[in-house]
């Protein structure tokens, strides 16, 4: 196997990961815990949004979160030829 | 019909079914057993990954945890589906990759020891031991309180079902049971919620509800935060406990469950990588519905409860009431004598306690619903119950027959010789759940909660790791898992059951609470295993090579030995 393609293939694999794990931290530990206070001067409809993110939108963003690394990663299966 | 007629009904029903589907997915060899042959399609073993992950504590005592706990509840819905995300992308590909039957298989080929197995099969006992009994004892209690059989003999019951499918047809039958449990719960779930949303909001969607405002036109949630400062309670919208805390406590969840064994095996039984992704895709999806329904519950309970009990005359309470004072989980003394509740955060002036279960599995009554939805709750509760002790069970099997006797003391068994003492050792565990689930210690339910640190402080460093550092040696994995887990177990005995001089909430170290020290436990883990592996000799030449072909997602062949 040629090992420079194995290399790039997990390079950009990594960097997906790094991008998407960011997004992972930002809804959840910093919208949801560390900046709570301030956002709940926010208002979103009937919540406060800092209580919104900690209770309901940090688990849509993980759902999608999923949805768009497996679309990440057939598209780079498939520029590898690693989709069989 | 009466509510009890329509929980036999109900119960009955699901129960044949999970008995046909068993008798229909025999498990005819260790591959199916194991794994179900690994070829599950991607939605069915998300469907069974949702019902296997779904416990009685998700079903039954979430939403009234959340409901007492208002924002510091937030850590077990952030937690407990964050852990997925960490899951999809960072381990449930490459294993599925690696292509083996158990957690312990990975570490113990990774690492090339049987040091290492070893280790990680005590760690993956010690886990699932202590998470099966509290499903166990949740069968006996939804049995106890809807169909009035003795406690025991719930429990008995629930055994006798669990043994017939998960015997019978390994991880097979489980795949299949899963699904059709998934489908039970989550209608269960959903009904008595959509209900009581459009009741109070006028929503039927309680996501939505949840945000919702009621005839007057006040949202739900300023309407509670209110009410809890006339009683002395803190505001729901925000916290008791501190920022540290919760942060190291929804940390120490999201890892655990991405350090699950029985959660990782589910990965196993799909035919390639992409359906691995795919079926974590499906998994988290399925959940959500549950997790962002729950604290739209654990809201309209909670207002509910207070504007139908608070400060009323306790002669002239709604039955359910009475129905539930039977059970001992809800308790009220009057101590002032004039007859009515009084519902304070004050504990001396306070005359009601109400166990937090009573959330989930009184809502529909308090809301004055059908009784065949409150039925319906008993049927997803024990789906729940069943569907999560099942998965533990196959994992406690798997660690018998297959980590410690095929593979470290009788490498010459037969197939069929394995296959026999798969279903024994499955046997064996469901008896063992059964007594503690009869004779629940008191440890367990303070460990239920505690598996999470266990498994993030034990699995989650060692397998991430193994897939993404090539230098990471079984010197730094075997240290790093024991010191990890050790220092857990330490923390939890001391805080929560008094050993090594015990201490109080003021000797917390940096005021970490023990469900929060998993994390702390994990870094260690991380710290131990690379600073020592730096000074241990590199891993042999066809361990890198595993880690490079389980990065390549091309190429993944069956499940094998």
């Amino acid at each position: 196997m040629d090992s420079s393609k194995e290399k790039k293939y997990w390079k950009k694999n990594l960097k997906y990961l790094s991008i998407l794990l960011c997004i992972w931290f930002l809804v959840s530990f910093v919208f949801g815990i560390l900046l709570v206070d301030e956002l709940n001067t926010i208002r979103l409809g009937g919540f406060k949004l800092g209580f919104w993110f900690a209770q309901q939108g940090s688990i849509y963003v993980f759902v999608i979160l999923i949805f768009v690394y497996i679309k990440l990663m057939n598209r780079l299966d498939k520029e590898f030829g690693y989709n069989n | 019909m009466s509510i009890q007629i329509w929980t036999w009904i109900l119960v009955g029903i699901t129960f044949t079914l999970y008995i046909g589907i068993a008798i229909w997915s025999r498990a005819g060899s260790t591959k199916e057993f194991y794994v179900a042959g690994g070829g599950v399609s991607p939605l069915a073993n998300g469907l069974a990954t949702a019902a296997d992950w779904m416990s009685a504590a998700s079903f039954i005592s979430m939403a009234g945890l959340i409901s007492f706990n208002g924002y510091d509840g937030s850590v077990y819905l952030m937690g407990w589906t964050g852990g997925y995300v960490l899951l999809a992308l960072l381990l449930a590909p490459y294993l599925r990759k690696f292509g083996k039957f158990t957690v312990p298989d990975f570490i113990g080929d990774r690492y090339y020891s049987n040091v290492a197995r070893s280790v990680a099969v005590f760690c993956a006992l010690l886990v699932s031991f202590t998470y099966v009994a509290g499903q166990m004892r949740g069968v006996g209690l939804v049995f106890s309180r809807f169909l009035e059989v003795d406690i025991n003999t719930g429990v008995i019951i629930g055994m006798i079902i669990v043994l017939f499918y998960a015997v019978l047809g390994g991880m097979k039958g489980i795949t299949y049971t899963q699904v059709a449990q998934y489908c039970v719960l989550i209608f269960a779930f959903m009904v008595p919620a959509i209900f009581i949303s459009i009741q109070m909001t006028g929503n039927p969607i309680p996501q939505l509800g949840f945000g919702g405002a009621d005839e007057n036109g006040v949202y739900l949630l300023d309407k509670l935060d209110g009410l809890h400062k006339e009683l002395g309670f803190a505001a729901y919208t925000s916290g008791s406990k501190t920022t540290l805390d919760v942060f190291l406590i929804t940390a120490a969840l999201m890892f655990g469950t991405a350090g699950l064994p029985h959660v990782i095996v589910r990965f196993f039984t799909v035919k390639k990588v992409s359906d691995a992704r795919k079926s974590a895709g499906w998994a988290l999806l399925l959940i959500a519905i549950l997790y962002t329904t729950a604290p739209a519950i654990s809201l309209f309970s909670r207002t509910n409860l207070i504007e139908t009990v608070s400060n009323k005359e306790y002669k002239k309470l709604p039955e359910w009431f009475g129905n539930w004072e039977k059970t001992g989980l809800i308790k009220f003394d009057d101590k002032n004598n004039d007859g009515r509740v009084q519902y304070l955060a004050d504990a001396s002036k306070n005359e009601l306690i109400v166990d937090k279960d009573i959330m989930v599995l009184a809502n529909p009554e308090i809301a004055g619903l059908p009784n065949w939805v409150i039925a319906l709750v008993a049927a997803g509760a024990l789906a729940a119950a069943l569907s999560t002790a099942a998965g533990l069970l196959l994992v406690i099997s798997a660690s018998v027959s297959h980590d410690l006797i095929k593979k470290m003391i009788n490498p010459n068994i037969t197939e069929k010789g394995e296959l026999i003492a798969a279903r024994l050792s499955a046997v064996v565990a469901v008896c063992v759940a059964g007594y503690f689930g009869i004779n629940p210690p008191d440890f367990v339910a303070a460990t239920v909660a505690l598996a999470f640190g266990l498994a993030a402080a034990s699995f989650f460093p060692a397998i991430i790791l193994g897939i993404f550092s090539k230098r990471m040696n079984k010197e730094g994995a075997i240290l790093g898992m024991l010191i990890g887990i050790l220092l857990m177990l330490f923390y939890m005995m001391k805080f929560k059951f008094d050993w090594f001089g015990g201490g109080t909430k003021e000797d917390w170290w940096f005021g970490i609470s023990s469900e929060g020290f998993g994390t702390v436990a994990m870094i260690v883990n991380f710290f131990v295993a690379i600073v020592v592996s730096r000074f241990t000799p590199e891993p042999p030449e066809e361990v890198r090579e595993i880690v490079e072909s389980i990065r390549i997602p091309s190429g993944a062949g069956d499940a094998t030995h």
